[in-house]
């Protein structure tokens, strides 16, 4: 009798799991950042892009590793040099009842691109590309020129309804009317600075969401955001700040969630100066650029106490850094570690360039964009001075930073000489920040917009392109590996940790971290 | 009666014109808001794009006159970051402030008049002194301290009351407003609180320096000789003369409310213009900024003019003085 009992109840719980995935079940979940808007082309912005991930799909999804797996798209392929074909999915529904066919995905890329009023856009993913209707299940992508990045960049294209969405102003889309896509969930209300609510969509083509309603809160404030996990109520929060996470840690009722982020946290040296402003000789006089001098860089790098940095700035919240993106990503060196620790060999090599006294240094950095950044940028200063290098910390809200770390001195160009920034492959892979930090700058091409040490090296440069034309992976893959290591041996950038995020739910509910920062809905489970 | 209108409706404009030099200049030269805007992912052409598309490749000057332009057919600009009319928004989360604003001078009123009135009856009760003492506190705590430690106390220790955020709105009198649910009224009295401290504070203060003044005055000499209730002098005679100054002193408290709430909707993720300010500052919003600033401006030189001329319309002598000048 007991025994049958027990079958009983353990057939309940089975039924009970099984039945979950259609019960009315409520997630709220506290954002640190809200989205501009509810239009998915309005803003090419991380807040903006995890949101609209709900509601519209993309051709190519990209998953929690930022690996591409098969969208609306459920296969693409060169077909020749210049031409890429996309087979669509066939018998899935938009929101409003509509069927998906290659119309929806031609004016999406119409739009995307060109959204009034828009602060910044898709354009960049979609310069130089065609498209083209074959038929209702069938789009032709061409480029001028060979291009291997095709999936990467079409997988941000969230994808709008051709009837309901393409023709509608970015307004439409907040007050939800054109909000219609094809995602696992349907818009519900947007009420900015306030919440965001949405609802299961039952006819999703994939894997149904195990949440009926999802409530989304923006708190901006880190002390608040976790205060209101405590209370109950919001279920998980993203962004847990590291000061919280040892207190977290010891509660019974919460769970957290930490993975490593597409996020390096790098230095940038300046090397094209003679004459850096920021860098004096030891008694305050000009001198000439250092930082121009690989062993110096080398040297620099070698002072920096990775491991310190992570344990005591961090809290252990990070990953030491070797090379652009951590371990797992396409394109990453198999070859390259974290630098280690050597504050002696660092002066060794300071007396072999030929400054055995070190020199006056500067770093900048902001202060409020990256976890505990200007606190990195105070450890690094200390350790700079330590092998004799005297090193000034200087830190500023980012909306000052960034405009004159990119273009501050009077020519227009980049205004300090070292400088603390973090990079966050959008694109998961590796020439991402290559393309973008490492390669010359180069304003015709669109290459080096971030470099902002202007590290220059032609060898470089032309692995970097020769993959970027490579359209077979692997040898793509082998490319940007050794165009990672060429540049970290060159010192062209000097990276020290990886982002870890944490996200903190209550117990019973876990989050899977991802490496692009997005907070999902689609990634709280129950365990 | 009207020169002295015109004139100082003309002292306004002066003040209003300087005011949007002082401001535009101001928040324009700081930052560069292109950067905080653009993907990372963007090149060089996208970054030029964007600087032409938001005007920043002009001279200041000519900003400031297309501004000036904007301004005079009652358009502030757009926001950088929503697109949207940058008075629009703000107008769109003034309701959130005020109601919080009012809740929190309402709670300051009703908390800290009969306190006061209490401490300065019985100056010498022991209840007295604590109520002084803790005065003394909600002067001196800072706002965000207090504002986590509510939370602490009734959201995550006690469960009473919701930690953040706006609760549910009702429709009354044609404004969306949380005073009108139950959900809403939970959800608003934590950060109202918080935001009355001070002002309860004050009310304190007023409220029993005024009594204990009014008191030992011969009126109140007087009606007690004549064998009137303690009750009626209280509420009555005293209370009537105490209460010039409070409403008065309250009623100008109501604006720095209003300024002052930024921190509170911060940490209590309060949906209101002050989060928006400090959101359109930490992101260079710069429309948004100047606009929020140009609006407390045309704020406090409309309650200066008003008072200027109700002044001249109950003292006839600051009109006449204006006129001999």
């Amino acid at each position: 009798m007991r025994k049958l009992t027990a079958a009983a109840a353990v057939s309940v719980s089975v039924f009970a799991l099984l039945t979950g995935a259609a019960s009315a079940e409520k997630l709220t979940i506290g954002l640190a950042s809200e989205p501009t808007a509810m239009d998915p082309h309005f803003h090419n912005l991380g807040p903006n892009n995890a949101i609209s991930y709900h509601l519209f799909d993309r051709l190519i999804a990209q998953d929690e590793k930022q690996r591409l797996s098969p969208g609306l798209a459920v296969s693409w392929q060169p077909i020749d040099e210049l031409t890429w074909e996309f087979k669509l999915r066939e018998g899935v529904k938009f929101h409003d009842g509509s069927d998906f066919n290659a119309d929806d995905v031609i004016c999406t890329m119409e739009r995307a691109p060109d959204v009034p009023n828009s602060p910044s856009g898709f354009g960049t993913y979609l310069k130089g590309k065609t498209f083209k209707k074959i038929d209702d299940y069938t789009v032709h992508i061409s480029t001028e020129t060979p291009y291997p990045l095709m999936a990467n960049d079409i997988s941000t294209i969230p994808v709008i309804s051709d009837s309901a969405g393409c023709g509608a102003a970015t307004e439409d889309f907040n007050t939800g009317t054109a909000a219609i896509g094809t995602g696992p969930f349907k818009f519900g209300s947007y009420k900015p600075g306030e919440s965001i609510t949405m609802v299961r969509n039952d006819d999703y083509w994939g894997e149904a969401p195990i949440w009926s309603e999802v409530d989304f809160r923006p708190i901006k404030s880190g002390p608040s955001r976790v205060a209101a996990l405590l209370a109950g109520d919001v279920d998980m929060i993203a962004s847990v700040p590291t000061t919280d996470i040892g207190v977290l840690e010891g509660k019974g009722e919460i769970q957290l969630s930490q993975g490593v982020s597409n996020r390096v946290i790098y230095l940038h040296l300046d090397q094209f100066r003679e004459n850096s402003p920021f860098v004096k000789g030891t008694d305050g006089s000009d001198i000439k650029n250092p930082l121009l001098d690989q062993r110096v860089r080398l040297a620099i790098s070698k002072a920096i106490n990775r491991n310190a940095i992570v344990d005591r700035v961090m809290e252990g919240v990070a990953l030491p850094a070797g090379q652009l993106l951590p371990e797992g990503f396409f394109g990453v060196s198999a070859n390259l570690q974290p630098i280690d620790y050597d504050p002696n060999g660092a002066k060794e090599l300071l007396a072999e360039a030929g400054y055995p006294d070190g020199f006056q240094l500067t770093i900048h950095g902001p202060n409020d964009r990256y976890i505990n950044d200007a606190k990195i940028a105070e450890a690094i200063g200390q350790m700079l001075t330590r092998v004799g290098i005297k090193t000034a910390v200087e830190t500023m809200p980012r909306s000052v930073y960034f405009g004159r770390a990119s273009r501050g001195s009077a020519d227009g160009q980049p205004e300090f000489s070292f400088i603390l920034v973090g990079w966050g492959a959008g694109s998961g892979e590796a020439s991402s920040p290559l393309k973008s930090l490492i390669h010359t700058y180069d304003k015709d091409k669109g290459f080096g917009s971030s470099n902002r040490g202007r590290h220059s090296n032609a060898e470089i440069d032309a692995k970097i392109e020769e993959a970027l034309r490579t359209v077979d992976d692997e040898k793509r893959q082998d490319l940007l590996a050794e165009a990672t290591e060429m540049a970290i041996n060159d010192v062209a950038i000097i990276p020290t940790h990886f982002q870890v995020n944490t996200w903190a739910a209550k117990k019973g509910l876990k989050y899977i971290p991802r490496t692009d920062e997005y907070t999902l809905a689609m990634g709280v489970v129950k365990e | 009666m009207s020169v002295f209108v015109i004139r100082r409706l003309m002292q306004a404009l002066l003040v209003v014109f300087l005011m949007s030099v002082i401001v535009f200049f101001g928040v324009n030269i700081v930052g560069d808001p292109v950067y905080m805007l653009v993907s990372p992912d963007a090149d060089q052409a996208d970054i030029e794009a964007a600087i032409r598309r938001l005007g920043l490749d002009r001279p200041i000057w000519d900003q400031y006159l297309l501004f000036l332009k904007g301004a005079a057919q009652g358009n502030l600009g757009d926001s950088f970051i929503f697109g949207e009319p940058a008075l629009k928004l703000i107008l769109h989360h003034m309701p959130a402030t005020l109601e919080l604003a009012f809740s929190a001078l309402m709670l300051a009123i009703v908390i800290g008049i009969p306190l006061g009135l209490f401490s300065g009856l019985y100056p010498d009760n022991p209840i007295s002194k604590g109520i002084m003492a803790g005065s003394i506190l909600g002067f001196s705590l800072p706002t965000f301290w207090v504002g986590l430690m509510l939370i602490l106390l009734f959201a995550v220790e006690l469960g009473w009351l919701p930690s953040t955020g706006r609760g549910d709105t009702a429709t009354i009198f044609g404004i969306e407003t949380s005073l009108a649910t139950w959900d809403g009224l939970r959800h608003i009295f934590l950060p109202a609180l918080n935001l009355a401290l001070l002002k309860i504070s004050l009310a304190i203060r007023l409220t029993r320096a005024g009594v204990r003044e009014a008191m030992s005055q011969d009126y109140v000499k007087y009606a007690r000789a004549k064998g009137i209730s303690t009750k009626r002098i209280i509420f009555v005679h005293v209370m009537k003369n105490i209460m010039i100054p409070v409403v008065t002193v309250m009623g100008l408290e109501f604006g720095s409310l209003i300024g002052f709430s930024v921190v509170t909707e911060t940490i209590f993720a309060w949906p209101g213009m002050g989060k928006l300010l400090i959101d359109a500052i930490l992101q260079l919003d710069r429309p948004v900024v100047v606009a929020y600033l140009m609006i407390m401006v045309l704020f406090f030189v409309v309650i200066n003019l008003v008072v200027d001329i109700l002044y001249s319309i109950l003292d006839p002598r600051v009109r006449l003085q204006d006129q001999g000048a």
